[in-house]
């Protein structure tokens, strides 16, 4: 009834060419812009901002990274925590050593950082495959952080290897405040999923499933293997690299190198394939999925077993709380393989014909 | 005491024990793949869980070999459980789904393992001493643990019986058939569901011995998890297939991942050995993309 | 139920238990406890609160709290991961009447993120024994306090140790220390005061760095056995401790020439490596024991009374367990001391702890009368200095306990305190802080 395309004709190329060619899918991520952009700001108290949607933001941004090179490229990566470590400490570099250089183009030159980066360790996918190549990055992974521990430049020769992220303004206004800070990794994350949902559908989208379904299939017509292979090592690592340096500049403020560990790679990995590898919608659910769960079974959790009256201590509930949280990694992917975004897609499936289902 | 020659042996022979141990827990991840294809993700959790629960039973007065048999029946059971619950409504599916599920499994069973017994390190005694024989040192001036040497017997009878059992039972046939294929394998009549019972179970047993001589080392606690990172670039200069790759893989990483961090390492300020091993295999897999001992496929577009 | 029945009912049951728990009550001094109780840590997270923890209880069964101001706590798991431990900060950052009193992050990682968080809330930080070296200096960092010894300073104490083994210290001109360490921010934090030394004294240091999680040192050791050095430096954390002490058996290097940081140095980190510990030696702030008046009004007070934290009683008096009573202790005198400049009997705030913490003052009468003499050195916290003890005693095991083999070893603050000053005064040029005026 409500969510149906029949009767919006598309008349022209443009219209035909947008991004969310329904009517009611505009009007939905016109509700969700709205209300993260200007309801949340308004009404969310700092404990929502800076605890839990700003790092929510910035991991559904690396899972998105992610996603491209594995969902979308079809090249698994164990190095994304790696990727986004170059992002930060290489925005602390130009911070400290570009003399007044506006915070976004620090940003943005991090992320291509984090992308040459990328491109070095992408270089055997054009050999290795699978399981296989996920040793290529796996090498990213501990040698990157081993790098930046033994060189002591780029910490700037702290004897610890911690770094601090600067104060910054944005058009003369201080970013410090848990507000400032959601609003602008807010912005950076939309503009940047605008980007890959855009990039999902473009010729280099198209050559990037080419490529993920079989790779000599794609040679065969005429997809150039190792440029678009490379170009998703980039894509990707620019995002995760981002990614990295908002995790160090509008979230944490310090970090160690240790921060982002093969871990912080795992958790990532977890988000997108949670989510639902190959989508969009799927990298925030998985963020969402792996950042809020443990939170919400710790609140849910210790009020069960106080209203059931049975006292147990709280390192056995803590350890519930992982068994609960393993067992509905479990329970979502017997229930939907593909994803947290298979079952929304089944949901508006189902909406279409609600409610007069044949 | 010997001299550098000397020396460049004790690292080179340390260094192939220490991939022994490594080969160890590589060759529980290799069992599982072989038979369902899935990567295990879930095997250092369960090394944990099987030496946890062994050094508690002893520690509240289980004879050792009966603690023995009883973690192994555990084991079995945790295995059927898997296969029941975990596996059986993911046939077919997608290999990173199931990799995902193995991600579950390890979640639940740390959860597990710490509720039931607590989360305090336990030391845990085999028997058998870790210190250097003296008769060995005196003659040559190298400081070999009888440890390692103990637990090299361990893998190798492991090795051989798991090789025998894959190549000349019926059972050992049908996990190749279902390795192969689960489709295929079900349509010719093979009971998958019990072959995954088994090979879980088989894999269970491995995670035990591991986690005995792993625990005996590092002591039994949660870190025992982390010695699945370990056998990573095992896995991957090896094979996913292979036990004889799982062996020598081990034999590889762990010789040149020490005399890399002996003898490269001062030169560099230290700690390669945690990049070292990935760069070695990255360095075979460029010129065997499908591992060492690992089966080739052909693409068909 | 669908799923999205399920998350429904989570998020209404978790909306009722944030609007429950926001009702606060008056006469009461909230701290959040935010530790660790799974994970490969666990063992330290769960001693240490325990310890903490049942030390507020004791003030509260038997005296009824701090003035009357009772003492209540909440327990938020970080399972030892930044992000998880800005989570539990930030959620607990506002509960009770005046918010969060102090904060233990009990984690170096999480002191790091919550550096600037803590001080904008005006909420101080404790980082007993780890965290920040540099933020002992009090004029940069109003807002943290790496009270009693930081890591520096116990170094220095250590090698004054190593100079009295050796016969004094000119004896240590020409010896071989070396440093082996965790390859993490913890692990280096080290190595320029260790370097310092070597100049000063005339030995030699060698750094060797142990990959994370250190559960395999098989190369490292081989390197210590070829550098044969006097003495080893032991910078652990969590499995590679026993891990170090298996290894030093293996090549056999002598383990009463091993000398381990406090976070190398309790039951949890011996035990596994069972007869190869006998001998170790490791430096401690806080002492093992059951035998001190605390501890056995605890005994009596709370476990009696069958509220008591730990499950398994034979751990009261562990190592983690007593530092956990000494930061109990510093933190209810730090109240205690707030409530005389801000009114006794009254909840303070989180700025107004601030001030308690930095004019806390446990002098050896006050240690008798809170039954902690031995347990821990008097403290004196001044605007300059947050650390405010600085010694160590050393203790080695005998392959069932620790024993105590010196006396305080105070620290060489000639060495420490410019080195502090130098790395604070770079942090307050990169964030721009003017340092505050100690008079």
């Amino acid at each position: 009834m409500l969510y149906r395309e029949a009767g919006q004709f598309r008349a022209t190329y443009a219209e035909d060419q947008q991004i969310f060619p329904l009517r009611q899918d505009r009007i939905g991520i016109a509700a969700v812009l709205v209300l993260a952009f200007v309801v949340i700001p308004l009404a969310g108290n700092q404990y929502w901002l800076s605890a839990i949607l700003t790092p929510f933001l910035i991991f559904a941004l690396a899972a998105l990274g992610l996603n491209i090179l594995t969902g979308y490229a079809g090249q698994l990566s164990l190095g994304t925590a790696a990727f986004m470590a170059v992002g930060a400490f290489a925005t602390y570099n130009f911070v400290l050593r570009v003399p007044g250089i506006p915070i976004l183009a620090a940003f943005a030159l991090a992320g291509i950082c984090a992308a040459l980066v990328g491109i070095a360790f992408g270089l055997p996918s054009l050999r290795i495959k699978g399981f296989y190549l996920a040793v290529a990055t796996l090498a990213a992974q501990f040698f990157v952080l081993w790098a930046i521990q033994r060189i002591g430049w780029i910490t700037n020769y702290s004897a610890s290897g911690v770094i601090t992220a600067q104060n910054y303004s944005i058009l003369g206004i201080p970013i410090e405040t848990p507000v400032s800070k959601y609003v602008l990794t807010l912005s950076i994350v939309t503009v940047l999923a605008l980007l890959a949902k855009n990039l999902a559908r473009s010729e280099t989208g198209r050559a990037f499933m080419a490529v993920r379904d079989m790779d000599v299939a794609a040679s065969v017509i005429g997809i150039p293997l190792m440029r678009t292979k490379l170009l998703a090592f980039a894509i990707s690592s620019f995002y995760c690299g981002v990614a990295g340096a908002l995790y160090a500049y509008t979230y944490l403020g310090t970090v160690e190198p240790e921060a982002f560990n093969l871990d912080l790679s795992f958790r990532i990995l977890f988000m997108i394939i949670i989510g639902g590898v190959g989508s969009v919608l799927g990298s925030f659910l998985g963020a969402a999925f792996i950042v809020l769960l443990p939170i919400v079974l710790n609140y849910v959790v210790p009020p069960i077993s106080e209203a059931t009256g049975i006292e147990i201590s709280h390192a056995i509930i803590s350890n519930l709380e992982l068994m609960v949280f393993g067992g509905l990694i479990i329970f979502f992917l017997i229930v939907e393989p593909h994803g947290l975004a298979r079952l929304w897609q089944i949901g508006k499936e189902k909406l279409r014909l609600w409610p007069f289902p044949h | 005491m010997g001299g550098p020659v000397s020396f460049f042996f004790e690292v080179l022979f340390s260094g192939l024990l220490a991939g022994v141990m490594y080969s160890l827990v590589a060759l529980g991840f290799v069992l599982i793949y072989k038979a369902s294809g899935v990567f295990n993700f879930a095997q250092g959790a369960m090394v944990f869980f099987a030496a946890l629960t062994f050094v508690s039973l002893v520690e509240r007065g289980v004879n050792f070999w009966l603690a023995m048999a009883i973690t192994l029946a555990v084991m079995i059971v945790l295995g059927v459980l898997t296969e029941r619950v975990v596996l059986r409504p993911l046939i077919n599916q997608p290999q990173i789904t199931l990799f995902m599920a193995t991600i579950g499994l390890a979640f639940f069973l740390e959860g597990l393992s710490q509720g039931i017994w607590g989360s305090q390190p336990h030391g845990l005694d085999i028997g058998i001493r870790d210190e250097p024989m003296e008769w060995l040192a005196e003659r040559t001036g190298m400081f070999l643990s009888q440890f390692d040497l103990f637990a090299a017997a361990i893998a190798a009878v492991l090795v051989t019986v798991l090789a025998l059992f894959f190549q000349r039972t019926r059972i050992g046939r049908a996990l190749r058939a279902v390795a192969d294929d689960h489709q295929a394998a079900l349509a010719v009549g093979i009971p998958l569901k019990q072959i995954w019972a088994i090979v879980w179970a088989v894999a269970g047993f491995v995670a035990l011995v591991a986690g005995l001589l792993w625990g005996a080392r590092t002591g039994v606690q949660f870190a025992l998890t982390f010695v699945a990172l370990k056998a990573l670039p095992v896995l991957i200069l090896g094979g996913f297939e292979s036990i004889a790759g799982a062996i020598v893989g081990g034999l590889i990483i762990g010789a040149s991942e020490k005399l890399a961090e002996v003898y490269l390492g001062p030169y560099v300020g230290g700690g390669i050995e945690s990049w070292f091993p990935y760069v070695l295999a990255l360095a075979f897999l460029l010129i065997r993309p499908e591992g060492l001992f690992g089966e080739k496929h052909i693409d068909r577009v | 139920m669908k799923p999205s029945k399920y998350l429904a009912a989570g998020v209404a049951l978790a909306a009722a238990v944030l609007a429950g728990g926001a009702l606060a009550q008056a006469k009461e001094q909230f701290i959040p406890a935010n530790g660790y109780w799974v994970g490969p840590y666990a063992p330290g997270g769960s001693g240490f609160f325990g310890g903490m923890l049942d030390y507020f209880q004791l003030l509260n069964e038997r005296d009824g709290g701090i003035n009357g101001v009772k003492l209540t706590w909440e327990k938020c798991e970080t399972e030892y991961n930044n992000a998880r431990g800005v989570e539990c900060y930030e959620r607990l950052k506002a509960k009770g009447s005046t918010g969060a009193t102090v904060i233990h992050p009990l984690s170096t990682g999480i002191t790091y993120s919550l550096l600037e968080k803590a001080p904008a809330d005006k909420i101080p930080l404790i980082s007993m024994g780890y965290g920040r070296t540099d933020a002992a200096d009090g004029r940069v960092f109003p807002y943290v306090f790496p009270l009693i010894t930081t890591y520096w300073s116990q170094n220095t104490a250590k090698i004054k140790f190593i100079g009295m083994r050796e016969g004094g210290m000119d004896k240590l001109k020409g010896k071989k220390i070396v440093n082996l360490y965790h390859d993490s921010a913890y692990g280096k934090e080290t190595i320029p005061v260790l370097d310092a030394q070597a100049k000063k004294y005339g030995f030699t240091v060698t750094h060797i760095p142990v990959p994370h999680p250190g559960n395999e040192q098989q190369s490292q050791w081989l390197q210590i056995r070829q550098i044969r050095p006097d003495w080893v430096i032991l910078r652990g954390w969590g499995v590679m401790n026993p891990t170090a002490i298996k290894a030093a058996q293996r090549v056999g290097f002598p383990r009463n020439k091993m000398l381990g940081v406090w976070w190398s140095g309790a039951e949890e980190d011996v035990i596994p490596a069972g007869d190869a510990a006998k001998g170790y030696i490791a430096a401690g702030f806080n002492l093992p024991g059951t035998s001190f008046p605390v501890v056995q009004a605890i005994m009596k007070n709370v476990y009696g009374k069958g509220k008591g934290e730990m499950e398994d009683r034979s751990r009261i008096g562990s190592i983690y367990y007593t530092r956990g009573l000494v930061a109990g202790i510093v933190t209810a005198e730090a109240i205690r001391t707030a409530q005389e400049k801000y009114g006794k009997g009254k909840p303070i705030t989180g700025e107004q702890m601030r001030w308690g913490i930095e004019n806390l003052n446990i002098d050896e009468k006050r240690l008798k009368e809170l039954g902690a003499v031995g347990l821990m050195q008097p403290l004196k916290v001044t605007c300059m200095d947050h650390e405010g003890g600085g010694a160590v005693k050393f203790l080695q095991w005998d392959g069932a306990k620790w024993n105590v083999i010196t006396d305080w070893i105070a620290s060489d603050q000639s060495i420490v305190r410019p080195m502090i000053e130098e790395s604070a005064a770079k942090y307050a040029k990169e964030k721009g802080i003017t340092p505050r005026d100690c008079k």
